[in-house]
């Protein structure tokens, strides 16, 4: 049995990019490319801004976000509305199916958010001291580990999509920013340990060595699959009577 | 030739016994899992479908168990009650992904085949959510079947179906019981397992109640004491005519409904008396009303037999 089924994966690229969905996905995205427009027509090329919006909005903000929409929607409505019972009823390994899941959920939020924060960084400065490219790389890593972060979520819990966002935007975003404590237990740090070594000397820091970041992602990333494959082997589906 | 064999098998959620020490077996033609709403009969689908252990006991396929066994769905064919399904897809997306799942050699054809037995093509390249009731029915049928399987499950497949399109999934089942398919569908409504199945399971409050073809199980019902709440011109003489027949156990003049609250025990003998009595003493019969015919009530007795 391998990891990837292209059929679960069309069906999961359909119900991603569905043409709601698709647009709430193209908002983010949108929005840092328009000021990063912006910013570049009044500002100029400018490192410290560029650093402040695609550290401050791009991984902060924009790619937990990307995240928790494609990671809880690649299985949560599946589970909601039964229509998962079609791929459960079937003679595949309920662990190809998580996979191939997270595969494309990793695809789709590196291209709704690393791919718009290189882009973004490019306008903004051009890469100087590598800024975009550090950024984009810290994204893709982090739409890794959060892609199965909330996959797991969307086979855990019904309200997934409320508990990601709160993570997304407490958690990462406040508290990631403000308690010196909480960073070590995010996953943005994780990415900018990465950044810190492709960046320009002190544009980035991170509070998180690089090992222990490798290996806190990678555990995530691993750990989130392996739950979310033991929760869909015993998935119940009595919803009713 | 597929058996579904379901052993001693109790289901519980928390302290809720939803299953209770059932024991069945179910082969190839046409069975009807009857029983009234809540019964325990979903969850007796989910667990030969695979989607729920059995608490305690086993249910098996042809000898291997079905929970934790991805394999038995190359057998199983599954139509869920649920609703959801993919309705971003046209209907023939939708079948071509169901065979292409079950790894199939020529997943186009089986989508084909399959879309033509529920007589579905006609519609095939429209949305699944633009689709009634009844077309969404025909196809996760079409999906079920795809790969040919050798047992079908459907839980509550007549819901909500009109009645053309109700003996039109009637036909295909009869058919693939024919086949020598092990064909089981639930349902709450006694007509509807009249109809189709040629052997039937009786579920209530998750005990396995009774079993067997029809004509048995009509028997059981028709064969208990019947109620009848009957108003008429003159209760005390219809009363008194009626307990001189061998076919009344008992009548009981309920005051304060102005009515007679009367048991048979000979069903036929009874609806004939009855008629016959009120035109010999010249009363008048303002209602006769069966008081216990819901389908729970004969389910209760059924359980009590």
């Amino acid at each position: 049995m391998s990891a990837y089924n292209p059929t679960v994966a069309r069906l999961t690229y359909r119900a991603l990019l569905g043409r709601r969905r698709a647009l709430t996905l193209c908002v983010l995205p949108a929005l840092l490319l328009a000021v990063a427009v912006a910013v570049r027509a009044m500002v100029g090329a400018d490192d410290d801004v560029t650093a402040e919006l695609l550290g401050g909005f791009a991984l902060a903000t924009m790619v937990p976000l990307i995240g928790v929409i494609a990671g809880t929607g690649a299985i949560g409505p599946e589970i909601d509305d039964g229509s998962v019972v079609y791929l459960l009823a079937k003679p595949l390994k309920r662990s190809t199916i998580v996979s191939t899941k997270l595969i494309v959920a990793i695809g789709v939020t590196v291209v709704f958010s690393a791919v718009p924060t290189l882009v973004a960084g490019f306008v903004l400065n051009g890469n100087s001291q590598q800024l975009a490219v550090a950024y984009a790389v810290a994204a893709a890593v982090a739409s890794v580990a959060y892609s199965a972060l909330f996959l797991l979520l969307g086979t855990v819990s019904r309200h997934a999509v409320v508990i990601g966002l709160v993570y997304a935007l407490v958690w990462e975003t406040l508290f990631g920013s403000l308690v010196p404590g909480a960073r070590t237990l995010s996953v943005q740090q994780w990415a900018l340990a990465l950044a810190e070594r492709i960046g320009g000397d002190g544009m980035i820091t991170s509070d998180v060595g690089l090992p222990l970041a490798v290996v806190l992602l990678a555990a995530v990333t691993a750990g989130g699959a392996w739950w979310a494959g033991q929760k869909l082997r015993t998935l119940t589906l009595a919803g009713e009577g | 030739m597929t058996t579904l064999t379901i052993d001693r098998t109790s289901r519980w959620f928390g302290n809720v016994v939803a299953v209770n020490d059932v024991t069945m077996e179910i082969s190839p033609g046409v069975t009807g899992l009857l029983g009234p709403n809540g019964a325990g009969k979903s969850t007796l689908i989910h667990m030969m479908g695979g989607f729920l252990a059995p608490s305690t006991g086993s249910v098996t396929l042809d000898g291997a168990p079905i929970w934790r066994n991805e394999k038995a769905y190359h057998e199983i064919g599954l139509v869920p009650e649920r609703e959801g399904m993919y309705d971003f897809l046209k209907g023939h997306e939708f079948v071509l992904a169901n065979a292409e799942l079950h790894g199939l050699a020529d997943p186009g054809a089986a989508a084909r085949r399959a879309l033509a037995t529920v007589d579905m093509e006609h519609a095939q390249d429209r949305r699944i959510s633009t689709y009634s009731k009844g077309m969404r029915q025909r196809v996760k049928m079409a999906s079920a079947l795809v790969h040919d399987p050798s047992v079908l499950l459907l839980d509550e497949p007549f819901n909500g179906m009109d009645p053309r399109q109700r003996m039109h999934l009637m036909d295909l089942l009869r058919k693939m019981g024919d086949d020598g398919r092990t064909v089981l569908f639930s349902s709450h409504i006694l007509e509807e397992v009249e109809q189709l199945a040629s052997h039937i399971e009786v579920i209530v409050a998750g005990r396995h109640a009774a079993s067997g073809n029809f004509r048995k199980i009509r028997r059981l019902m028709t064969d208990r004491p019947h109620r009848y709440l009957v108003r008429s011109s003159d209760d005390r003489a219809l009363a008194a005519a009626l307990i001189a027949d061998p076919s009344t156990a008992g009548i009981e003049v309920d005051l304060g409904e102005h009515a007679l609250r009367v048991q048979a025990v000979d069903f036929t003998r009874f609806t004939e008396l009855l008629p016959r009595v009120a035109r010999e003493q010249g009363i008048r019969l303002h209602t006769v009303s069966p008081s216990d015919e819901s389908l729970e009530s004969v389910f209760s007795y059924l359980v009590a037999a």
